[in-house]
């Protein structure tokens, strides 16, 4: 069964190749058939490998699988193999199965777009590009399916290429993640330069056996590691192009935010946890870095109009949870978040999708209203999957898996009480700009009238989602005791002031109060909210908000004005200003030495003689 | 000695007043006459050396210049006719034709 | 004498072409297609014969004598490293070929002489061993691609056209001299007058002046490379060429330039050369950075290609100088994948500039809508230009900057920069001419067969060298080896 795996990135792959080429030609039945199977038959196989892998786990709990040799020069020799533990089925099944549902959900979503084929091909090879990058097993291949999921987001985001603010969009996100990238590259130099190897299960032993906790390379190496994955995960400092990724359609959204892209950085952090563990001060970088983005994202998700936008700052807060959890060394915890998160995001996105569908592609929410009896459909499963982002507790899945981190947070020895607060006031913050949407949307008048209901392929995947992310949840337990054979166990340390039932209280506690400030501000009187928003620290902090924390502006005259300046000015390329130059100078030489042929015989005979004298002179003087 | 001081400080006179000559008349005529004050000037300037020294070269050379001056003026003023036949005027400048 | 063949029908094909396109342009056509397809054969066929092992030692030789007396003979040598050069020559001379069909009207056969011609001399200067050959062959490639450039060339031809003659020329009289100096001194050491690489190998020479003829070999390549400050010909002559012109000035009259150091500033003058390392790797990380600065600055397409060029083949000379195993290999990789890639881009700017009469991507935009096929060609050649990893570009620059790291970090780091302001320029080269609104009403055709076929092969040539380079690497992995042992404990 496990020889099958190579199928799994295969098949979306085919499926790519298939539509790039042949796709234009195609039917638009046959394009939906091609681009819906390939990922369907990629769930199937990861699921049957899945069972397999569960009845009869391979020794050591990890399958190698060998493609060929990719490249051979000296000792540097990568392969084109998949690795398969626990870790990297969990993440497959997931990213396959949500994709799958994705892309049942576009096959009618997208039905009158222009480039069908093409958006088609552009997911298959998303998918495709994130599970070699789940499965690879070593870090150069893992960096092909990075830069991959990179290139799919920016082919997706600017899908609709004829608008240049998509264009725009499409191009921060590349650039920003290949920042990031860049780092991820150097860490690669340093790992292989000091531990000759890349394959990721051999550098960790290496890295273990060679360099020790808080050894400076350790701690380079895991903070270069940092710097893509703050990139991918769309993280702080490089979180800023997720928000502007919202110009792809709805389904790319999704599948960045759900499934592919952004679950990148928290699933390499995972992989190599080992050297996050060499290095406790990165580790530790990595919890503040969460914690903070949690924060600075709820904030300003509090503050935008548009449904996407809204939803987009959710992903980089709940990413927050996840980088929280790694930070403290709650792998699985992390893991079991982006499971949770994989499904009530990619709901919330598909259901936003059929609002913005039915209010001919109406964004701001402001100019919604009243969708509960309009569009029953969009409201139980966003209302489900809005529960299960702010954690409604004991009932959705998103409560179960917060909580789970938060505990740790408050109960590793790497954890803190700072950042435990943080992330129970983020908590808050997701109740409060959640709910704050669905009163927005859902209660309320009537302000747009609804011109289009979803058919059955938009319907099924919702729904299979919206169950998912309410009993996703329950799935914890043996989920955590199945990661155990690829991930460490969180560590344990001070029960202390707080038990594991107090922290879920609270947690609980601050899903309550985020609530009820919602209801209180923007469902029984929205009068208040104006008037918070309208007087002047609400103002200056909403426009501050509002704006992403000034980062996209700092940015703009830190990097991007001066690249542009340099550019521009030096178009003409100043090297050939010299060569010019000299060809001036010879040129002004000549111009000079030309007005002494003037064609005057009386000028020449004159020439003549003072060249004589001077000759002489010289002769007979030296 | 005298003689071959002040003889050649005459030739060197009539070398310097036709160069003169060749440089600020623009008359072709006045041209070509102050080349033969030039092409004597030299021509003295032989003679005297070969007295000085007693051999007959300086003559022959002169001789020599003679003739080549002879040759040289009649193909001077065939030109000078057949520019002026041009022209309709003897001034060289005039008659500039390389501009660069 | 296969190797005299490889030489000799370009040069014969070319007259032949020239006689024949005076009446029939197409049968010039063809004869250049066949003759080059010939070569290539012939090359492909010497690789199969001797595809497992010996690739470290020069598997085919000819030997004739030329001029006796001073020791200059004509001996033609191949190994690995000049064997897949040469298929990349013909691949490209092929594609060359295939690309000026329509866009040349004028003077067709006196055209593929040139072409042909230069094809020949690059052909000799990958597989001259002597000395005086070499720079034989040298300058056999110069007078035809100033002919190129300057009769069939764009607006700004004979500018180009001019600058390209004098730069090229004037490194390679240095090159003269340093060759000459080279012959003399071993003279004096030996007693002996020869033009021949294995013997010049083991000159014993004064380390200073070592080093003056090493710089004079040095700039020569350097100019022909180009490395950053002797660039400035380059993004003329690459925009004013025609098509064919550019194919062949970025795929291969550059790759000369890498080939030299390769083969005769590294072996020839190791200790100096070894001195001189810091310098050069620090030109060619400049290179990659200026020269990506440059072409996201441009607007015309061809301009912004030409600059990549520049950014490039700064990989080239920096993996080159770094001097171990990975860099060495790195270098080699991304000078055949370059070829391919910039290529490809020139071929599709040719494309688009015969169907639009404009390179300026102002006046573009929003061509997906019309030309589908040829902007996903386009895309996908961005994609190798900034290295995305399963194309070839990656792998070699991948190992430069993996062997660069081991020799000094922080230039390691600043090129790995480089890799990131390609993605500027090869974003706004598909955004710019292919993405946005279309607003300019183009009605153009898509690519035709003929030059789908070129693009498919040339993506499938790139996906190979992206996902197996094996067969590549192994190639002309013995002699990259063989350039290491001279400095043991690197």
């Amino acid at each position: 069964m496990f020889d099958l795996l190579w199928l799994v990135p295969a098949i979306p792959f085919a499926g790519a190749l298939l539509l790039a080429t042949l796709g234009s030609r195609m039917p638009r039945k046959a394009v939906a058939a091609v681009g819906v199977c390939t990922i369907a038959a990629s769930a199937i196989v990861s699921i049957l490998i899945a069972v397999a892998f569960l009845a009869a786990p391979p020794p050591g709990g990890a399958y190698t699988q060998v493609l060929w040799t990719w490249i051979d020069v000296g000792s540097f020799n990568p392969r084109i193999a998949f690795y398969l533990d626990a870790l990297s089925l969990v993440m497959m099944v997931v990213v396959t199965f949500v994709s799958f549902l994705i892309h049942l959900y576009s096959a009618e979503f997208m039905e009158g777009d222009e480039g069908y084929s093409r958006f088609f091909a552009y997911m298959n090879l998303f998918v495709a590009s994130m599970v070699t990058l789940l499965l690879a097993d070593n870090l150069l291949l893992l960096y092909l399916g990075w830069e991959g999921v990179g290139l799919c987001s920016y082919l997706l985001i600017g899908f609709w290429y004829q608008d240049p603010v998509n264009g725009r969009a499409a191009r921060k996100a590349f650039i920003v993640t290949r920042a990031g990238d860049t780092a991820m590259a150097i860490g690669l130099f340093l790992i292989y330069h000091s531990l000759g190897t890349l394959g990721i299960q051999d550098l960790m032993q290496r890295a273990i056996a060679q360099w020790g906790v808080g050894s400076s390379y350790a701690i380079a190496a895991a903070a270069l590691l940092l710097g893509g994955a703050v990139g991918k995960s769309a993280q702080l400092p490089l979180q800023t192009w997720l928000p502007d990724a919202m110009a792809g359609p709805t389904p790319t959204s999704a599948l960045i935010h759900a499934a592919t892209m952004v679950t990148a950085g928290v699933y390499l952090i995972a992989r190599t946890h080992v050297l996050f563990e060499l290095a406790p001060p990165v580790q530790l970088a990595v919890a503040i870095v969460g914690a903070a983005t949690l924060l600075l994202a709820g904030c300003s998700a509090l503050t935008q109009w548009d449904i996407k936008r809204v939803l987009a700052y959710s992903t980089i807060s709940q990413i927050g949870y996840m980088f929280l959890a790694l930070g403290v060394g709650a792998w699985s915890a992390a893991i079991f978040h982006f499971m949770t998160h994989a499904f009530f995001k990619a709901l919330l996105f598909l259901s936003a999708g059929i609002i913005i569908e039915a209010l001919h592609h109406e964004h701001n929410i402001f100019h919604m209203g009243g969708l509960r009896r309009q569009l029953p459909v969009a409201f139980w499963t966003f209302l489900a999957g809005g529960c299960a982002l702010a954690g409604l507790p004991l009932i959705t899945a998103g409560y179960y898996s917060k909580d789970l981190i938060l505990w740790h947070a408050w109960n590793s020895p790497a954890g803190s009480v700072v950042l435990w607060a943080a992330g129970v006031v983020g908590v808050v913050l997701t109740s409060l700009y959640t709910f704050r949407v669905i009163f927005l949307v859902f209660f309320g008048d009537v302000r747009t009238p609804v011109s289009k209901r979803p058919g059955l392929p938009i319907r099924i995947p919702v729904w299979i989602l919206a169950i998912l992310s309410i009993i996703g949840g329950y799935a914890g337990p043996p989920l955590l005791t199945f990661l155990k054979t690829a991930l460490p166990a969180a560590l344990e340390s001070r029960a202390g002031a707080l038990t594991e039932t107090g922290s879920s209280a609270v947690t609980a506690l601050a899903f309550l109060t985020g609530f009820g400030l919602a209801w209180l501000f923007f469902l029984s009187k929205p009068a208040r909210a104006t008037a918070v928003a309208a007087n002047p620290v609400g103002s200056v902090l909403h426009r501050f908000w509002f704006a992403d924390w000034g980062f996209d502006w700092l940015y703009d005259h830190l990097f991007v004005q001066p690249v542009l300046w340099i550019a521009r000015v030096n178009r003409g390329d100043f090297v050939d200003a010299f060569y010019t130059g000299l060809s001036r100078l010879i040129e002004w030489t000549w111009r000079i030495l030309r007005l002494t042929e003037n064609g005057q015989l009386r000028w020449y005979a004159a020439g003549i003689a003072v060249g004589s004298v001077v000759f002489v002179a010289i002769v007979s003087f030296l | 000695m005298e003689l071959i001081r002040y003889g050649f400080l005459l030739a060197g006179i009539l070398f310097a007043l036709g160069l003169l000559g060749v440089l600020v008349r623009r008359n072709i005529v006045f041209t070509l006459m102050s080349l033969e004050v030039m092409l004597n000037a030299a021509g003295l300037a032989f003679i005297v050396a070969g007295a000085r020294w007693g051999q007959a070269d300086g003559q022959v050379v002169f001789l020599f210049i003679l003739a080549m001056a002879a040759a040289e003026v009649s193909v001077g003023l065939a030109l000078l006719v057949r520019l002026y036949h041009e022209y309709k005027s003897l001034d060289t400048d005039g008659a500039s034709r390389m501009k660069g | 004498m296969i190797l005299f063949w490889l030489i000799v029908i370009p040069l014969v094909a070319g007259i032949l072409a020239w006689v024949a396109g005076h009446h029939r342009p197409l049968a010039a056509r063809w004869i250049a297609l066949i003759a080059v397809s010939l070569d290539f054969a012939l090359t492909l066929s010497l690789w199969a014969r001797n595809f497992h092992g010996g690739w470290h030692t020069w598997f085919e030789q000819l030997d004739w004598a030329w001029i006796p007396s001073f020791g200059i003979h004509f001996h033609l040598a191949i190994d690995g490293l000049s064997l897949l050069l040469l298929l990349l020559t013909f691949f490209l001379g092929i594609l060359s070929v295939l690309a000026s069909w329509t866009e040349i009207t004028e003077a067709t056969g006196f055209f593929h002489l040139n072409l042909l011609w230069i094809l020949a001399g690059i052909a000799g200067v990958f597989l001259a061993v002597d000395l005086f050959l070499f720079y034989f062959a040298w300058e056999l490639m110069l007078v035809p691609m100033y002919f190129l450039i300057a009769i069939w060339g764009h607006e700004n031809r004979t500018y180009a056209a001019i600058k390209f003659f004098i730069f090229t020329q004037l490194s390679g009289l240095l090159m003269l001299l340093a060759i000459l100096a080279l012959y003399f001194l071993h003279h004096a050491a030996t007693g002996i007058y020869t033009f021949e690489y294995e013997q010049l190998l083991n000159t014993p020479l004064a380390p200073g002046v070592a080093m003056w003829i090493m710089l004079g070999f040095f700039v020569a390549f350097a100019v022909k490379l180009p490395v950053v400050l002797l660039h400035t010909w380059l993004p003329d002559a690459h925009t004013e060429a025609p098509t064919a012109g550019s194919v062949i000035l970025a795929g291969l009259l550059l790759k000369t330039g890498a080939y030299g150091m390769l083969r005769f500033v590294l072996p020839l003058f190791p200790d100096s050369a070894h001195r001189f390392a810091p310098i050069a790797m620090a030109l060619g990380v400049a290179g990659i950075l200026y020269g990506a600065i440059l072409a996201f600055g441009q607007t015309d397409l061809k301009r912004l290609v030409a600059y990549t060029s520049v950014s490039h083949l700064g990989f080239v000379l920096a993996g080159i100088f770094a001097w171990n195993d990975l860099a060495l290999q790195g270098a080699v990789m991304t000078m055949i994948c370059h070829g391919i890639s910039t290529g490809a881009l020139f071929i599709l700017v040719g494309a688009l500039q015969q169907r639009t009469h404009t390179r300026e991507m102002e006046r573009m935009g929003g061509l997906w809508t019309v030309v589908p096929r040829m902007s996903g060609a386009a895309l996908f050649f961005a994609l190798a230009s900034l290295g995305l990893p399963g194309l070839g570009d990656f792998v070699g620059e991948f190992l430069v900057l993996l062997g660069l790291y081991r020799v000094n970090i922080l230039l390691a780091i600043l090129a790995t920069l480089g890799v990131l302001a390609a993605t500027f320029y090869a974003l706004r080269l598909v955004q710019r001419a292919f993405h946005g609104p279309e607003t300019h009403g183009w009605q153009i055709a898509d690519l035709v067969p003929r030059e789908g076929l070129v693009m498919a092969v040339m993506i499938l040539a790139l996906l190979w060298l992206g996902l197996y380079p094996k067969p590549v690497l192994d190639t002309f992995q013995p002699v990259m080896a063989r350039l290491e042992q001279p400095l043991p404990g690197r």
